[in-house]
């Protein structure tokens, strides 16, 4: 092999790389080729990498002849990263996904800035007229789009796990200091381009950084819970989008063919989530969303009561179904109830009962999150339906148990007009016989709005740490 | 205080006011429960049953009577049979009574009452009004009579229910008609359902059709305009030409059905005629009918109240205490009635009621209160709209069907054109201005954005989270990026794609495992 040889053969490695990441993608249409799928992708990331690092020690060798030092590094930093990332993903709990994945998304922004940086430092790089703007202009987005998914991911992850609190964080005006970065963003790109020297570059593009990571932070800060879903698909749209840019940069296709993968999924994902929501994509990024963003809409009573009901006696009406549909939200992810779950369900369809599964798009933290969780609790996915498969079969459900959900099973998103969730589609738990609600307290989801179910004359509360429930639901069902 | 449950001293009641699982609720309310000895014996709840949960067992009436603060009772006070004295003398001064009374047919009962200082709530005046729902015992006792109407239909009639074809020969399906579909009605409905039977149903009310089919049967609806909602969710005396006309459908009828359940009651009135003896006649030999307003005389011109007849070789059932044959069942749901009323009562849980005047539910109920009469109660002005619960029916498979997704406006064609003409001038900029080399990066870049975007469509929704985490860990591939960067003779460069390196490897690996680590766990079930 010779030197002119090698990038032909580096070509063709990215080749073989990029169409085993779309086989990897395409293998998640279907759990059952899903495993294979992964397997795809791991094979692809390594010869991309491994032929990315024989390529350059061929041309480092016959450049230089002193490599020891450059590869030292690289050895060193690729084995501490594979030990660090297995170790993390061995250990994370499945309740834990979403801020695991919103961390990992910023390591993508922040890797996606450091490249951006050492590019533009780079002296090799020599380009004249229109080539160098572009070339100037690609760098400048992709350390913009980085910066801004870092912060927001960091943000996001302190959300998720519980170290900054749910709530949105409104500032006053917040759209005027939003469409301030923006125009900052523009002028220094402009002076960026235009920068005589190394210096003036630097300061316009550190200055764009630091504008690009606090709009990311002031993005995700202004976001409520209920849309986490939507952030953490759009984060990982944006980690798609950095890396396509920095392939830009790099003129590297592998980087761009990966990049537009992700990111479309990304977008795709967040505009599912939105249509779940029934909330248009801009006014989820804008924010505020529970604090009733606007319109100020008031909060309809529902004249009532509410029926609570004791765990012995929901065992009872479970025992004495025969069709069973059970409706998870977030509060089972939060009381790590689905093994309990699991459980209760094996009891049930042992005496005969026929036990489903409804999962709304937006029930949990992020994309699939209740899916995961009950696959980690061994609930057999063919008895897990989405809402579109299943809604049409509540009324021939004898119980819907909804476990720590509240908004996604809302009738006033479908009854009342003026409700702030009005037209999300919802799960129609209330067209059961019976639906039985688990919930810690009276307190409104996330949209900050009363939910009549609680009131419907065929739904019971029972109130309670829904481990806790379900553990005595399961004790009782044993025990008869 | 002490509630106090006696027997039941009508003939041929069975059923008694406190179950021992509402005994144990009532005194987890703070309450002390006494049972007069054999009150539950003939709905099947044995002394030792109340015992067990916490009651005592008062083996002599007037002594039960005379210790009881608050007595749950079944029937309207009436005259002991042992005792000989009326059961309202046994009360003492300033007590409660809580049961069925009928004010409106007992104004004499009401004055004696009021005449021992006493307050009385009674079961028949709760107000119907969603909130009273579940003090409603009058629902409840109605759903069981139309269940146990069917039944008791069955039992006189001659074949199946339901159809069947065997090696013996072909039987056909029963036709039930039922006429009144209120919570009675409904139930008759759902029970003759159940056993197979075709079922048709009429009601004066257009707006249960929808109840009536949601059970599985054919509405009939009378060919005549008229509303026939009354308040309070009851019907109303119909019009003369409607009457005309909904005679006709019940002779057609008639000569038709196997069995006919009349369920039509109008509140302070007589039961509305509306099966006369000439479509007796005409009905075919082996019929049955079930008349439930027998009590209030009959839907049926030949019914005899109480007693079952054969008449042009039909039988004519006229039972009023279909409850009470299902003495156990009617007991629970009561005594659940009367659980769900004294928590009204009770809402400190300290065993003391309180009769709070201002409540619409509780103002309606009480027909007594401290010796002064205050029945009829004012009008409640709310119509319960809301369907009546069925406890004894399956729901129906009805296909609802899901929310439309509301789109925001605009029209789609014309956005698609502005979309793609704003589309097309852009690349047409680019292709001006922009150097090939970029072009050829462009192109791949669209490309894969197409791809992508056909790839992910198809991924299941289940899988959305390891999707994120393996797009997450192929984005990981900027480290090639830095990986080329390393060698720089610049150790700053050197610095910052090292880190780079670094926390993108984290990326991947993680990213990878973690996605393995999930995939591993999506299993389908195993045949069993």
């Amino acid at each position: 092999m010779n030197a002119a040889m090698a990038p032909g053969v580096l070509s063709v490695a990215y080749i073989a790389a990029a169409v085993l990441f779309i086989l990897s993608l395409g293998g998640l249409s279907n759990p059952e080729t899903s495993r294979r799928g992964n397997s795809y992708g791991m094979a692809g990331m390594t010869i991309a990498v491994g032929a990315t690092i024989l390529g350059l020690l061929f041309t480092t060798l016959l450049a230089h002849g002193n490599v020891v030092a450059s590869f030292g590094v690289l050895a060193g930093t690729l084995l501490v990263g594979s030990v660090v990332g297995a170790l993390l993903a061995a250990r994370v709990k499945m309740t834990q996904m979403p801020e695991l994945v919103a961390i990992l998304h910023s390591f993508v922004g922040l890797a996606a800035v450091l490249v951006g940086f050492a590019n533009y430092l780079d002296p090799g790089v020599h380009l004249v007229g229109t080539e160098r703007t572009i070339h100037l202009v690609e760098t400048y987005l992709g350390i913009l789009i980085g910066a801004v998914t870092f912060s927001g991911s960091v943000v996001a992850f302190g959300k998720l796990s519980g170290r900054i609190g749910g709530k949105p964080l409104l500032l006053p005006a917040r759209h005027w200091l939003n469409l301030a970065g923006l125009i900052g963003a523009v002028v220094l790109g402009w002076r960026f381009v235009g920068a005589e020297n190394l210096e003036a570059g630097l300061a316009a593009l550190g200055a764009m950084t630091v504008i690009a990571a606090a709009f990311g932070l002031h993005m995700v800060f202004a976001i409520g819970g209920a849309d986490m879903p939507v952030v953490v698909s759009m984060l990982n749209s944006y980690s798609g989008w950095a890396a396509a840019a920095t392939g830009f940069m790099l003129s590297n296709d592998l980087l761009i063919v990966t990049g537009a993968l992700v990111g479309s999924s990304g977008a795709i994902l967040s505009s599912i989530m939105c249509r779940a929501m029934n909330r248009h994509f801009l006014s989820v990024i804008a924010g505020g969303f529970g604090a009733a963003g606007g319109t100020v809409v008031a909060p309809l009573t529902p004249a009532g009561e509410v029926r609570p009901i004791t765990a012995r006696e929901t065992a009872e009406l479970l025992r004495e179904a025969r069709r069973v549909v059970v409706v998870p939200g977030y509060g089972m992810a939060v009381a790590q109830a689905q093994h309990v779950v699991n459980e209760i369900t094996r009891q049930l369809r042992g005496k005969g009962v026929d036990v489903r599964f409804a999962i709304h798009p937006v029930a949990g933290r992020m994309p699939g999150h209740m899916n995961v969780l009950l696959a980690e609790a061994k609930v057999p996915y063919d008895i897990v339906f989405e809402m579109e498969e299943i809604n049409a079969e509540f009324p021939a459900t004898d119980v819907a148990m909804v476990i720590g959900a509240n908004d996604i099973v809302n009738p006033s998103a479908q009854e009342d007009p003026g409700s702030p969730i009005a037209g999300m589609p919802v799960l129609e738990v209330w067209k059961a016989q019976t639906s039985i609600v688990m919930k810690r307290t009276m307190a409104t989801g996330y949209a900050g709005v009363d939910n009549p179910l609680f009131y419907k004359e065929n739904n019971r509360m029972l109130f309670g740490d829904a481990k806790q429930m379900l553990d005595e639901v399961l004790a009782a069902l044993k025990g008869a | 205080m002490n509630i106090g449950v006696p027997k039941e001293v009508s003939a041929g009641e069975k059923r008694v006011a406190v179950s021992p699982g509402v005994a144990a609720q009532l005194i987890k309310l703070g309450f002390t429960v006494a049972v007069e000895s054999g009150a539950g014996d003939a709905a099947d709840f044995s002394d030792e049953a109340y015992r067990e949960v916490g009651a005592e067992i008062v083996a002599d009436a007037r002594s039960l009577w005379g210790l009881a603060d608050i007595v749950l009772k079944v029937r309207a006070p009436q005259p002991h049979p042992r005792l000989g004295v009326d059961e309202t003398e046994l009360m003492r001064e300033g007590a409660c009574l809580i049961s069925f009374l009928w004010p409106a047919q007992n104004p004499e009962l009401l004055r004696r009452l009021a005449a021992k200082q006493v307050t009385v709530l009674a079961m028949d005046s709760v107000p119907r009004i969603s909130r009273a729902q579940k003090f409603d015992a009058l629902s409840s006792m109605a759903n069981i009579a139309g269940y146990r109407a069917v039944i008791e239909a069955a039992h006189h009639f001659g074949r199946f229910f339901t159809g069947q074809i065997t090696a013996a020969g072909k039987v056909p399906p029963a036709k039930v008609f039922v006429i009144g579909a209120g919570v009675a009605g409904l139930a008759a409905i759902g029970t003759a359902a159940g056993l197979g039977a075709v079922v048709r149903a009429n009601d004066s009310r257009p707006e249960v059709g929808e109840q009536i089919r949601s059970l599985g049967a054919e509405f009939l609806e009378v060919n005549y305009q008229e509303e026939g909602t009354g308040a309070g969710g009851y019907a109303k005396v119909m019009s003369q030409g409607y009457q005309n006309a909904q005679w006709e459908l019940f002779a057609h009828q008639a000569m038709e059905v196997d069995i006919i359940v009349t369920t039509a009651l109008i509140p302070g009135k007589p039961a509305p005629r509306l099966i006369t003896a000439g479509m007796v006649e005409t009905m075919k030999r082996g019929s049955v009918i079930v008349d439930l307003a027998a009590e209030q005389g009959g839907n049926c011109e030949l019914t005899v109240p109480g007693e079952v007849v054969v008449r042009h070789g039909v039988t004519i059932i006229g039972y009023t205490d279909l409850p009470s044959r299902l003495a156990r069942q009617s007991s629970t749901m009561y005594a659940t009635n009367l659980l769900h009323l004294l928590e009204a009562l009770c809402p400190a849980r300290d065993g003391a009621i309180v009769v709070d005047m201002a409540d619409e539910v509780i103002r309606g109920t009480t027909v007594v209160r401290d010796g002064v009469i205050t029945w009829p109660p004012p009008p409640v002005k709310i119509t319960a709209a809301q369907e009546p619960r069925l406890a004894t029916a399956a729901p129906p498979h009805a296909a609802a069907t899901g929310p439309a997704a509301v789109k925001t406006g605009g029209s789609p064609l014309l956005r698609l054109v502005l979309t793609l003409g704003c589309a097309g001038l852009a690349l047409l900029g680019l292709g001006l201005v922009a150097p090939p080399a970029f072009l050829a990066h462009f192109t791949v870049f669209v490309l894969a954005c197409a791809v992508g975007y056909m790839v992910i469509w198809n991924v299941t929704p289940a899988l959305h989270t390891p999707l994120m985490s393996v797009t997450n860990a192929i984005s990981g591939i900027i480290v090639i990026g830095a990986v080329l960067q390393v060698t720089s003779p610049r150790g700053v460069i050197v610095l910052l794609a090292g880190i780079a390196v670094l926390i993108a490897t984290i990326n991947i690996a993680g990213g990878f495992f973690v996605t393995r680590r999930m995939l591993a766990m999506f299993r389908k079930e195993r045949a069993r």
